[in-house]
């Protein structure tokens, strides 16, 4: 195996590709439009299938289609183009068909901009669209791990046939980092036993999201839930860092996820005894590690690129407030900026007041300063 | 130990490359390393620039509010980066198309005149490589060799006719900083 750079959108899209799928259909939109580019010309060359729809609603309900079908089909998209694919994905996951969607998140609400942002936690976690369900959602934090969760996405999709989504951002899409990819997997051509394949010579089966009696659809409802049940006890993924001794816990996840990471260390190094939890997966959400963790800190800072959309679950979690430091509109925090939020100072500057820390602030800073991209 | 690095310039002039180089460079010398572009519309018809983070553990944030080195190829490069470059940095600045900005003293200058070196060396194209040879010379973040074996491993299909005159660039790079400055650094 070897080692390269890669670019997290092309990385991406490669590993996709290497993961056997079978079909591609998306629409153009910063910062992952390299993943089309990229698909562009490795889909075909490989004798798969790669369509520029005529827009995200089109290129959504193609995969619907092609997931039908039984093929292992996706697409990708950025923030505002995700909201366009909101009725496919209700469809598709009411449908029970397996499919991966990517979001590579930029700065919103609205057409917003292109820089980096994690504001559609709530748009992805809750439910990418209208009626009960959650997609499972996988948030990576490196062009590695990103490579990594791609790589399981469409098995975990056929596994469930549910909507997996691959959560990450304009840092992860634009960035190279070095890459070790899986080898490209062999496809086994074998149609699973509800894919829409013609009826010639077997009864005829019926994938549809229309339930016209109440019982019918309660009935599909229970069984969405049941299965979202397995999910969460099965699929809940997360990294703990120097969380051991901790006397102070970042929750943070993806890029932001990343940051933190450095930011632990700068505080380690300052005499301050921090750790990180990670959420990977951010639907299921991995609460008990997590309630777990916090039971032995005393204090907990949640750090996101958005207003605070995470901190609703941690606090729920742990079943208090917690401290929080949000960047919005394309804003990326620092390492330091991170240490500086942390609610407990140095031991040195420490008064002790009798209680187990200072109260909870909750802050967005609105400081600015120019930041390098 | 980690390094941030931020190169900056016209579009064009090959700043993204230069960075891309360093990081393939950095990873064959079994480091860890990010690269990142500027990708916001700036880039259409005004500077670019992307920063490189080279470090000997996991790189978190892959980008710098100070960086510790600048390569500024344009002057509006010179006058945004150099008061940004943090405390004890350098600065390596292409005096062809940039004026030496206000000198801060705890920031190590490097001037080129990268544009006429790269054109001695054999195409004007080639400044960015010109000051990437000057940096190595003063810091050697990398050893050059690495560098210089970069370019030919990873130098893109349409520019391989360009091999030899990268390679005289960079060369060219590395040499206009005399032994006097690579002490001094």
């Amino acid at each position: 195996m070897t080692i390269k750079l890669w670019k997290g959108n092309e990385a991406i899209a490669e590993a996709a590709v290497r993961a056997g799928a079978d079909a591609y259909f998306g629409y153009p939109i910063t910062p992952q439009t390299e993943l089309l580019e990229y698909l562009s010309s490795r889909m075909p060359a490989l004798g798969r299938v790669f369509l520029q729809a005529e827009s995200e609603i089109g290129a959504i309900h193609m995969v619907y289609g092609a997931a039908s079908a039984g093929k292992r089909a996706f697409t990708t998209s950025s923030s505002p183009g995700i909201s366009l694919m909101q009725e496919g994905l209700s469809y598709i996951a009411a449908s029970e068909v397996p499919c991966v969607l990517v979001d590579i998140m930029r700065g919103g609400p609205g057409l917003g901009n292109i820089q980096p942002s994690q504001a559609d936690y709530f748009q992805m976690t809750r439910s990418a669209g209208h009626g009960d369900y959650h997609p499972l959602v996988l948030a990576p934090a490196t062009v590695q791990e990103a490579v990594d969760l791609m790589s399981i996405s469409f098995d975990l999709a056929f596994l469930y046939r549910h909507l997996v989504v691959l959560l990450a951002d304009g840092i992860l899409g634009q960035m190279m980092e070095p890459v070790e990819m899986p080898p490209l997997r062999t496809l086994e051509d074998q149609m699973p036993g509800w894919a829409l394949t013609g009826a010639v010579g077997r009864p005829p089966r019926n994938i549809t999201s229309l339930y016209l009696g109440a019982e019918q659809l309660e009935g599909l409802n229970l069984r969405l839930q049941a299965k979202l049940a397995q999910i969460a006890a099965y699929e809940q993924r997360w990294e703990s860092y120097r969380t051991d001794d901790a006397e102070q816990l970042i929750v943070a996840f993806g890029t932001v996820g990343r940051i933190a990471r450095s930011a632990v260390d700068q505080a380690r190094e300052q005499g301050q005894r921090v750790g990180l939890f990670r959420p990977i997966s951010l639907w299921p959400f991995p609460a008990q590690p997590l309630a777990q963790l916090s039971r032995h800190v005393d204090s907990i800072l949640v750090v996101e690129m958005n207003a605070g959309q995470m901190r609703e679950d941690v606090e729920r979690i742990v079943g208090g407030p917690v401290h929080f430091l949000g960047r919005m509109g394309g804003m990326i925090p620092t390492p330091e900026e991170i240490v500086e939020a942390l609610p407990m100072k140095p031991k040195a500057q420490v008064h002790r007041n009798g209680s187990n820390g200072a109260a909870p602030v909750k802050r967005i800073k609105e400081r600015s300063y120019a930041p390098s991209a | 130990m980690q390094t941030s690095i931020v190169i900056a310039g016209f579009g064009g002039q090959g700043v993204l490359f230069a960075g891309q180089l360093l990081a393939h460079a950095a990873l064959d010398a079994r480091k860890h390393v990010t690269w990142i572009p500027s990708y916001g519309p700036e880039m259409r018809g005004g500077t670019a620039h992307c920063t490189v983070i080279i470090s000997d553990r996991p790189v978190g944030s892959p980008l710098a509010r100070h960086p510790e080195i600048v390569l500024a190829m344009n002057q509006p490069s010179a006058v945004k980066y150099a008061p940004l470059i943090g405390l004890g940095g350098l600065l390596v600045v292409n005096t062809s198309l940039a004026e030496i900005p206000a000198t801060r003293p705890d920031v190590r200058l490097i001037p080129v005149a990268a544009n006429e070196v790269a054109e001695a060396a054999g195409d004007l194209r080639l400044a960015n490589v010109v000051l990437l040879g000057a940096l190595l010379a003063t810091r050697p973040i990398l050893p050059a060799p690495v560098v210089e074996k970069a370019l030919e491993r990873y130098l893109p299909e349409r520019h391989r006719h360009l091999l030899d005159a990268n390679r005289a660039a960079f060369r060219a790079g590395y040499a206009s900083q005399d032994e006097q400055t690579r002490l001094a650094a």
